[in-house]
């Protein structure tokens, strides 16, 4: 693992509410390689954004606070570097897209205006320099007769098109990291497997690493060599994308992915996970999944289950990973 | 931009035909005979009869009407009856004062209502937030003729400071400018400080909560610049609306503080005539006051599509 590019150990983060504190993501590690593309899935409020945005410092403090663990980026730690520093990585060598096309771009400003700022701040380069790449970038990002959309404002464009500006923004300075927080939820299916394959070419292209954030395992199965799984704010598996489709061992990635509909699937009513997830301000104790898996005996619920790894690359924070062999897709 | 400036300038005639009809109407609803109030209590017959015609009031109501708006069209409001000078002449050796003193309250006004604002919000619940929104309040509360006897016993009569009154116009010396203006400009600016800093703390508090604002850090800009550049650009929207409403209150308020520090503006020519009945100085500074309003109505208008661009001028906003 030393070869990471991103290395995230026991992170955990807190939000300040009015009942107390909120632990929103509990002891979370993993990796990310360099040229890798590593999905974090779960469902809303399990914490995966919260982890991505912990890392590069972008939560509001207060009321969100990070209580412990690390975020080693290219051999530096992020959460214990000055902001001055931090600031010079944010969007230099991580660049972040956001779920909201509608909402991320700045409305009162030109689409160019938003990309050329970066690359000044960054690259130290002129206005002139600066508008010929943002010309280029939105070419790459497959916006057309580029150079007369530079001026628009982010109103005068569609959702997929906003969402290509602001994947050219992150790109801008040629990050070795793309963190994607659900970069395609907010859009139309075909626009979402379009904004896919061009993150999938650049990625090709720059030989960047990136970061997707998603609940959708049909994304991810498209997108990622290796997946994280996560469970009110805990990680439940790790796996290989193959590993992940073919033998999951965490209960809780067996029922996600039971519950994806396939086209060979004859019942009429869609399955789904009995229970939901847990109240994030009082968690269950043991393993969260546990009062919702058909696995759990009472020691499940009892104490937190160890991390087990199963094989290279895949571990599972489960008590009952024997139990959970002989799962068979659907 | 120039299509939608004229468009709304087009938009203001309308207004002030409107205005000017009241301004005419008003010598009309004075109960009894106009002359005779205006005259007051110790005019003789044949003084009142000179008023009468002077004023044109002998003549029938649609020639009346007919006179005022052609007099109008020419720039001629009619003479004051108390200076016994052409209106639009008074007016305009008076209006420089009242504009140097309302742009320097304004000044004022968006230095430091804007510059409290910001930094309540930022300062978001904290003492400095808490101390900054007490300010503003206490700011709204003062009546700024009170503001202006205050400042005037603290700074010019126990400190020395400042002149008590008077007024140096800025092309003659600009210090002398500060010196007389400083403290009229700072009692009309009061409450407009409190009113602007309120406005914006609730603006830049919405706008910092935006996902915009996180991509500019995402985008590993420093602090100042996510918050002045794309905080703020945001919040001008809100802001300058309200900033042309301040614009009028300030014109208006002015009236009592020119008078507190005897300056020779359009608000204390106004409220003399207002005292002392000068119906003919009335009506052109109500007109005056009027089309100024108008004005940087519109003014404020261009900005707001300047500020926001999905403001579509063409489509008339």
């Amino acid at each position: 693992m030393s070869d990471a590019l991103l290395s995230v150990r026991n992170l955990t983060t807190a939000f300040a509410t009015e009942s107390g504190r909120t632990i929103a993501v509990d002891d979370v590690s993993f990796d990310v390689r360099a040229g890798e593309a590593v999905g974090l899935i779960g469902e809303s409020g399990s914490g995966k954004s919260v982890a991505a945005l912990s890392i590069l410092g972008l939560l509001p403090t207060p009321p969100a606070r990070v209580l412990a663990g690390s975020a080693v980026f290219e051999g530096r730690d992020l959460l214990q570097m000055p902001a001055k520093e931090l600031r010079r990585i944010r969007g230099k060598r991580i660049g972040m897209i956001f779920q909201e096309p509608m909402t991320s771009l700045n409305p009162v400003f030109p689409i160019g205006e938003q990309i050329a700022e970066s690359l000044r701040l960054h690259e130290r380069i002129g206005n002139e320099a600066a508008r010929k790449r943002a010309i280029a970038l939105l070419d790459r990002v497959g916006i057309p007769s580029a150079s007369r959309r530079l001026d628009d404002y982010p109103h005068q464009l569609s959702g997929g098109m906003r969402q290509r500006v602001m994947i050219a923004i992150a790109l801008a300075c040629d990050p070795k990291l793309l963190i994607a927080d659900e970069p395609t939820t907010a859009l139309d299916v075909t626009v979402q497997a379009q904004l896919l394959d061009l993150l999938n070419d650049l990625r090709r292209e720059t030989g960047m690493a990136m970061l997707l954030i998603t609940h959708n395992m049909g994304v991810i199965a498209e997108f990622a060599d290796r997946v994280v799984v996560m469970y009110s704010g805990r990680v439940a598996e790790e796996a290989p994308i193959e590993t992940l489709f073919d033998a999951p061992r965490h209960p809780y990635t067996q029922g996600l992915l039971g519950a994806t509909p396939t086209l060979a699937q004859t019942e009429a009513r869609l399955r789904t996970i009995p229970g939901s997830l847990p109240d994030p301000a009082a968690p269950p104790p043991g393993c969260r999944f546990a009062p919702r898996c058909s696995f759990a005996d009472a020691e499940c619920s009892a104490a937190r289950p160890a991390e087990i790894s199963l094989a290279v690359g895949h571990r599972a924070a489960c008590r009952r990973t024997d139990a959970t062999k002989n799962w068979q897709a659907a | 931009m120039l299509a939608f400036a004229i468009k709304r300038l087009l938009h203001t005639i309308p207004i002030l035909a409107i205005v000017s009809l009241i301004a005419f109407g008003m010598i009309k609803l004075v109960p009894g005979d106009p002359a005779v109030v205006m005259g007051g209590t110790n005019a003789t017959a044949a003084e009142i009869d000179q008023i009468r015609r002077n004023l044109g009031l002998d003549q029938p109501f649609h020639v009346q009407l007919g006179a005022f708006y052609w007099n109008l069209l020419h720039g001629d409001l009619g003479n004051s009856l108390l200076l016994n000078v052409p209106v639009t002449s008074a007016i305009i050796e008076r209006l420089p004062a009242t504009l140097w003193l309302s742009a320097y309250a304004m000044l004022l006004t968006l230095i430091f209502g804007l510059a409290t604002g910001i930094i309540a919000a930022l300062r978001h619940n904290t003492w400095v937030d808490q101390a900054a929104t007490t300010l503003a309040l206490i700011g709204v509360s003062l009546p700024n003729f009170w503001l202006g006897l205050v400042m005037i016993v603290v700074f010019s009569v126990h400190l020395g400071w400042l002149p008590t009154s008077g007024f140096v116009d800025p092309a003659e010396s600009i210090v002398g400018f500060l010196r007389t203006a400083t403290m009229p400009a700072a009692a009309l600016a009061m409450l407009q400080i409190g009113l602007l800093a309120r406005i914006t703390r609730s603006a830049m508090l919405e706008v910092l909560r935006q996902d915009y604002v996180r991509t500019a850090r995402a985008k590993g800009l420093p602090e100042w610049v996510v918050v002045m550049k794309h905080a703020l650009a945001n919040a001008m929207i809100p802001i300058v609306t309200v900033v042309g409403l301040i614009f009028s209150v300030l014109i208006s308020g002015s009236i009592v503080i020119e008078t507190i520090f005897t300056i020779p503006g359009m608000g204390a020519l106004l409220g003399n005539a207002i005292l002392r009945r000068d119906y003919p100085m009335i009506q052109g500074g109500l007109l005056f006051v009027a089309a100024a309003l108008m004005l940087l109505n519109l003014l404020a208008d261009m900005l707001y599509a300047y500020f926001d661009p999905r403001v579509q001028v063409d489509r008339d906003g």
